[in-house]
């Protein structure tokens, strides 16, 4: 994005018309969750949570993907990394995530494991080419942001003729964590800021759900300040008006319509499949797994991978925290328990989770 | 000379004795060098500061520098945060087997400018080759030993409330110049290290406003890291002011596309001031006189409104923390 057309969009002057209009509109407590974790950061770092009025409560749900990475499925990673003739090759944000035991791919490298930290999936590939010996295996997290690029660098590999690039994939897919949170009235949420890069490639008509089935309003947003604002007066507004509506304000990045080659590429690849989502449980249809075509490169399968489902850390309330039903300050294990540096649960892990950010920005 | 180092350039015998007189002799040397003792007869008025750093940055050549001057720079800065003037520096290397000898010739006369240029004479040094695998081509440890030249010394405790808080140009620069060079990554503009000898700067600056509180070079964990341990060591909070903390276009961008945050990475060529607010004017005129802190601003105060705590005023007018980096950055998934 050029960065003079960025500028406009963190203009304070706009933004404090935007914060004036909105404390105009209000009319009564406004609860908005935002689905995704860089809206969380940008909300935070921005310090525009600080300047927002306190009828606007502010929920981060599970758009962080460290922070729903299940505990079962970190299992697996750890299952996997230690393994003979096994480099495990991740983002970096993914290393501190405790498993069930406590232990992480920190750990685990520190045991021996081979573990590489790559920018990309792309970068995963390069590694299998350099080790011809060794099997890469991508750890696949994420949304539909990230699940084309790694479909992709499965297709690069079949050309390549690359064998020993594996994933071990555990995608997960957004509309339907929405539908949970939709459904559960303790969260009490009014309304919705959706994620931008998810949308840019699924567009905006399945979350048309929304509006038309629970009668609430959303946002395709971008990640500047003058964005969320934008959302925030979209939103109240429509809540005074009494209608639910789900609108693009993003446009300048999003279509209406999905990316159909990103989600060509998605969809040879991957088909969907039930997830486990760390705090939300299992969602039907809610993961992604490989199809037929591509069973070679699924490392659940080469390695005999079980996704045994364990259950939540001791005193992790990252699932109330994920749900909007919990802010997580009222977590009781918040700064004393769990701290990043000694993270209990993934939303203090993650550079995106809601606890991360309390601790990290948030003037007392 | 072989054309690659061997075991037997770190055995003390022949092959020692040759990569000394024609390598390390031939760039580094000097009249108490020269002489090859067991330690090295030192010159020294008392009190002295002292230091020691290992460098391991990989790669070994970036944009801006090489380990070999940023061991130089990064051991002569430490040793004048203190308020001294660095005199003396050893430096012991650890080699890997099979490391092009052109390669290590290369990075020790870089060491040999760089020491030259900031006046501090390499009188003692040591040489380990390990086998290959062992280390990455080359480490570096430097210690220093300086002549303080300030009574108090600046130190990290010393911040107050109605300091102003000064740094002397953009922050990030060697972080990303380093990072984007590992990664391989071009961006449109090159990022440039920032690695440089501050002490010639800084001995002007405590000579025209001696009643400087704090220095410190903001290396390994940047400005966001270095602030925060002030604010803890002296109970004090240091508030920010996000606009006015100085970051290259071509830093924040390559920031943003990265998913780092410039107040976290490393600088080498750079330092943060703090001192009585009346004096901030006086000590920005001494600074922006020299080239390596012509960018020197003054980026906030310190106050006791959060003691031990870091308040950043963003561009919007918000307040957020600006705590303490938990291990390193890392790039994020999207």
């Amino acid at each position: 994005m050029h960065q003079t057309l960025l500028r406009q969009f963190r203009d304070p002057e706009l933004c404090h018309t935007l914060l004036t209009r909105l404390r105009a509109e209000l009319d009564g407590e406004l609860r908005f969750m935002e689905v995704c974790g860089t809206h969380t950061v940008a909300i935070f770092q921005s310090g525009l949570r600080s300047l927002l009025p306190p009828q606007v409560v502010h929920l981060s749900g599970p758009g962080c993907p460290v922070c729903v990475t299940h505990e079962s499925e970190v299992n697996a990673f750890l299952d996997l990394a230690g393994r003979p003739g096994v480099i495990v090759a991740t983002f970096g944000d993914l290393m501190r995530v405790p498993g069930s035991r406590g232990r992480n791919l920190k750990s685990a490298q520190a045991e021996g494991a081979r573990v590489a930290v790559v920018y990309s999936p792309p970068d995963a590939l390069a590694l299998a080419r350099d080790n011809p010996g060794d099997t890469v295996v991508f750890l696949g997290v994420g949304f539909e942001t990230t699940a084309p690029t790694v479909a992709g660098t499965v297709l690069m590999a079949r050309e390549q003729g690359l064998s020993n690039f594996k994933v071990l994939a555990f995608h997960k897919l957004v509309p339907p964590a929405l539908e949970v949170l939709l459904s559960d009235t303790e969260a009490g949420i009014d309304a919705f800021i959706l994620p931008g890069h998810v949308s840019a490639v699924i567009g905006t008509e399945p979350y048309g759900f929304i509006a038309s089935r629970f009668g609430k309003s959303a946002t395709v947003t971008g990640f500047e300040p003058v964005d969320i604002l934008e959302s925030l007066l979209f939103l109240a507004q429509r809540r005074r008006q009494g209608r639910a509506e789900v609108k693009n304000l993003y446009r300048r990045v999003v279509s209406d319509t999905s990316n159909p080659r990103a989600l060509e590429v998605m969809n040879r690849v991957f088909r969907p499949c039930d997830a486990l989502w760390r705090g939300l449980g299992r969602i039907p249809d809610s993961g992604l797994e490989f199809t037929d075509e591509f069973e070679d490169v699924d490392a659940k399968r080469r390695y005999g991978l079980s996704i045994e489902e364990c259950p939540p850390l001791p005193g992790c309330k990252c699932g109330e925290v994920l749900r909007g039903r919990l802010r997580p300050d009222q977590c009781p294990l918040f700064k004393k328990a769990c701290t990043p540096a000694k993270p209990v649960g993934p939303c203090m892990v993650s550079t995106e989770g809601s606890c991360a950010a309390y601790y990290k920005y948030q003037v007392e | 000379m072989s054309d690659r180092i061997l075991l037997d350039c770190g055995s003390g015998g022949r092959a020692s004795h040759r990569l000394v007189a024609d390598l390390f002799l031939k760039h580094l040397g000097n009249p108490e060098l020269n002489r090859l003792n067991d330690a090295a007869c030192l010159n020294l008025k008392s009190p002295l500061a002292m230091s020691t750093d290992t460098f391991t940055v990989d790669p070994i050549f970036f944009p801006g520098g090489d380990i070999g001057s940023l061991a130089v720079h990064g051991t002569v800065n430490d040793v004048s945060m203190l308020g001294a003037i660095p005199r003396y520096l050893t430096c012991g290397f650890i080699v890997e087997e099979g490391l092009e000898t052109d390669v290590l010739a290369r990075v020790v006369a870089s060491m040999g400018t760089a020491a030259r240029e900031a006046g501090v004479l390499v009188v003692a040094g040591d040489t380990k080759v390990v086998p290959r695998g062992m280390v990455d081509k080359i480490f570096i440890n430097t210690t220093g030993v300086g002549e303080i030249f300030v009574d108090p010394t600046p130190s990290g405790d010393r911040a107050r409330p109605g300091d102003a808080i000064l740094v002397t140009g953009s922050m990030g620069d060697h972080g990303l110049a380093v990072l984007s060079t590992r990664q391989g990554l071009a961006f449109d503009t090159p990022v440039v290290s920032d690695a440089a000898s501050l002490n010639h700067a800084i001995a002007r600056l405590l000579r025209a406003v001696p009643e400087v509180h704090v220095l410190r070079d903001p290396t390994r964990g940047g400005l966001g890291t270095t602030l925060n341990e002030i604010a803890e060591s002296s109970g004090v909070c240091c508030e920010i002011v996000d606009e006015a903390i100085p970051v290259r276009p071509e830093v924040r961008d390559g920031c943003s596309f990265l998913g780092l945050d410039p107040l976290y990475l490393a600088n080498e060529g750079k330092f943060l001031c703090i001192l009585p607010g009346e004096l901030a004017d006086a000590a920005l005129d001494v600074l922006r006189g020299d080239p390596l802190c012509a960018g020197a601003v003054r980026i906030g105060t310190v106050t006791d409104a959060h003691p031990g705590k870091v308040v950043l005023t963003t561009r919007l007018g918000g307040a957020r923390l600006l705590t303490m980096l938990e291990g390193e950055q890392l790039p994020r998934i999207c």
